[in-house]
């Protein structure tokens, strides 16, 4: 790169930052390793820390403080119902972008939802409607979590203007600590340790205060998020 | 961007005859206030919260150096690309150069602080290269040829009516006679705007909210989206971020992100957290195939081991200018520069030099609301304490105001004498005002005449009165 950058930079500015904290030639990080290796937690928010059937309830009640909505549904199957359902309640449109996940695409939609057309991929300009799965959902705020990679596809999450999401009862955490911990979980058995590309926390449609700080859903991202909380047994 | 901070006078003047911006400002003063305190309010760990985010900065800054080679070896490991840059040109030349590498002849742009600081946009359009800013309110201040005046809401001075004629003289192609007069059809043009604009561009650019040594990942904290379009669909994602936005760990994040959205807009959450780690793997359906980290110092690490060291725990929630009386009345341009109210008196100074912003920390009543509600604690008032001190020594001020302070240091420091001269003067203006009970005009006070009547004392002072009340509750005690 340019002049300036890159290595003599790189020394320059670690320099300057040690000449600042008069650091010890002989400190070599240990305290920094320390605190990488123990990760400590801060104070634990005491709301999210409820038995199954309540961090459902706090779930939903979040999500929907935050203009999400939330359906029920009684298990995977009845998952295609539940989508024409809703997009026909609506007056949405019935092409349906999912995400290229088993668990999604094959789901029984020519028996159950016949009127849908379903097509599997990332999103295009012209979609306005996806359908993805999600990684976990926390009950403190109501936040879904999403990860990328070859199942999820990020811009389903941002191009559509409608937003589906499946979540299953036993994806749900009660505060963020427990999202990190199953994160953590899953990189050590299948990713070698790094995240994907794209973590997405998203709490609630997109929206803006710009304008005379009122309000308005839907200023970029989707204006509408509508999540299918799936029963299960607790995984 | 280059400073007026000199100025600041002037612009306060003109900002309080500014019937759009008065109003404008009035939205300030309520929606933000009462939404953080209803937000910290329902949550019963929050000051133990704030208490741990300003811990984790504190750590983070004393090890600030080994943080940011752990987060650099995570990074590229992921296969970031890391550039460092010492000034503010160093940072314009490497993005400038990256567009260039992919021949870019757009690029979108998410909210960015930094790239404000180093006057991005102006020179990206020197170089032949369109920057289109996607966050509603950047947007709107593009069009406009103006600066942010809120950090996080930059066009929080733009009346609706503002934006609905910006609008109509910007977009021609559209019909003239289209209705616009609710902000929901004003965010559905913007977004129509844009949408191809995402798709067009070459280069996305974002700022960081964090960087995470622990994973090398970088952060954005969002509400629209716009920064997550602005990073997923380009070839090319490039992040400024500053020195101090290093963390050390996951867990570290979330106590800082339910501090962070309370404290900016009242939220728990803001609508859009998004993690980084990389460019797309070889199996994404998509993302950025390239992703740069631009890395900038620009006068930060000579804050470091200074009394000015705190100001960096700053994580840029806006809380601070949200609650300043200050900055309610004046708005955010008359500051000068890209940071504004109690946290831009304070670091403005230190980035371009108090000799250039020296009104700024003086623009403060010290009402101390600014520090009551940052979530990471920062002493603003104590700092620009600071700040009016190196001032003074470098006579910096104007030879009345020294004058004043050099008189009045005098007599402060010699009670007797200090007893006697504003005993003398209390008992003076007493009488001269009795008739009346105030005055309309008065030697050295013009400051304050020319607005309002001064009251007249009514014949002792604070020190005589304060004496005699704790006589009286010696005796009655007795």
């Amino acid at each position: 790169m340019s002049a300036g950058t890159g290595k003599p930079a790189r020394g320059q500015i670690l320099g300057a930052i040690r000449r600042s904290l008069k650091r010890d030639a002989g400190d070599g990080g240990a305290e920094a390793d320390r605190r990488l290796a123990e990760r400590p937690q801060g104070p634990a928010v005491q709301r999210a820390r409820l038995p199954r059937p309540q961090l459902v309830e706090l779930f939903v009640q979040k999500a929907e403080a935050v203009q999400c909505s939330v359906a029920r549904v009684e298990s995977p199957e009845a998952l295609p119902e539940a989508v024409a359902d809703y997009l026909k309640q609506h007056n949405l449109p019935s092409a349906l972008r999912v995400a290229p996940d088993p668990e999604l695409t094959d789901l029984p939609w020519k028996d159950k939802a016949p009127l849908l057309t379903v097509a599997a991929g990332r999103a295009e300009a012209e979609d306005s409607v996806s359908l993805t799965g999600s990684f976990a959902g926390v009950a403190e705020s109501g936040t879904l979590m999403l990860l990328s990679g070859p199942e999820g596809p990020t811009t389903l999450n941002f191009l559509p203007e409608t937003h589906l999401v499946v979540l299953r009862e036993s994806q749900l955490v009660g505060p963020i600590e427990e999202a990190w911990a199953r994160l953590r979980e899953r990189q050590k058995t299948d990713r070698g340790g790094s995240l994907p590309r794209t973590v997405n926390f998203i709490t609630g449609p997109s929206r803006t205060g710009d304008i005379e700080q009122k309000i308005q859903l839907g200023a970029h991202g989707p204006r509408r998020l509508h999540i299918l909380l799936v029963a299960d047994e607790p995984g | 961007m280059q400073a007026t901070s000199r100025n600041f006078k002037d612009n306060a003047h003109e900002a309080l005859a500014d019937p759009n911006l008065q109003k404008a400002m009035g939205f300030v003063r309520t929606g933000f206030i009462e939404k953080r305190k209803a937000a910290a309010d329902a949550l019963p760990e929050f000051e133990a919260l704030r208490d741990s985010a300003r811990d984790i900065k504190n750590h983070t800054l004393a090890n600030l150096d080994h943080y940011l080679e752990r987060y650099e070896s995570k990074a590229t490991e992921n296969g970031a690309q890391v550039h460092w840059c010492a000034t503010a040109e160093d940072a314009r030349q490497t993005v400038l150069e990256i567009c260039r590498s992919v021949g870019a002849r757009t690029a979108t742009k998410g909210k960015s602080m930094i790239a404000e600081e180093i006057g991005l946009n102006d020179f990206l359009e020197k170089n032949e290269i369109e920057p289109i800013e996607t966050d509603l309110g950047e947007y709107i201040i593009q069009l406009r040829k103006e600066p942010p005046s809120h950090i996080i809401a930059p066009a929080v001075h733009v009346t609706q009516d503002q934006v609905e004629a910006d609008f109509r003289s910007h977009h021609k192609h559209l019909k003239p006679d289209r209705p616009l007069a609710e902000p929901q059809q004003l965010v559905a043009e913007a977004r129509e705007m844009l949408r191809q604009k995402y798709l067009d561009a070459d280069v996305g650019i974002t700022g960081a909210n964090f960087l995470i040594a622990e994973t090398g990942t970088s952060v954005i904290v969002t509400n629209e989206g716009n920064g997550d379009l602005t990073q997923i669909l380009p070839k090319v994602h490039i992040v400024i971020a500053s020195i101090e936005k290093v963390i050390p760990t996951l867990d570290d994040l979330g106590v800082i992100l339910r501090v962070l959205a309370r404290s900016a807009t009242g939220q728990e959450m803001s609508s859009y957290t998004t993690l980084s780690t990389g460019p797309r793997r070889p199996e994404d359906p998509d993302g950025p195939e390239q992703y740069h980290v631009v890395i900038l110092d620009n006068g930060r690490s000579s804050m470091l081991g200074t009394e000015y060291q705190e100001m960096l725990r700053c994580i840029r929630c806006g809380a601070c200018m949200n609650h300043c009386p200050v900055y309610h009345a004046v708005g955010g341009h008359s500051y000068g520069w890209v940071y504004v109210g109690p946290m831009g008196a304070v670091l403005t100074p230190s980035l371009i030099g108090v000799d250039q912003a020296g009104h700024l920390p003086n623009a403060s009543t010290f009402c101390g609301r600014c520090e009551s509600v940052c979530p990471v604690r920062i002493p603003l008032p104590k700092m620009m304490r600071h700040w009016r001190e190196r001032e003074f020594e470098r006579n910096l001020n104007p030879p009345a105001q020294r004058w004043g302070i050099r008189a009045w240091a005098f007599l402060a420091r010699r009670p007797g004498l200090y007893r006697a001269v504003t005993g003398l003067q209390v008992r003076a203006l007493g009488l001269l005002g009795r008739r009346r009970g105030r005055f309309a005009s008065l030697p050295l006070a013009g400051g304050w005449t020319r607005h309002r009547d001064f009251p007249a004392p009514q014949g002792r002072t604070f020190q005589q009165r304060w004496a005699e009340r704790r006589r009286e509750s010696g005796r009655s005690a007795a």
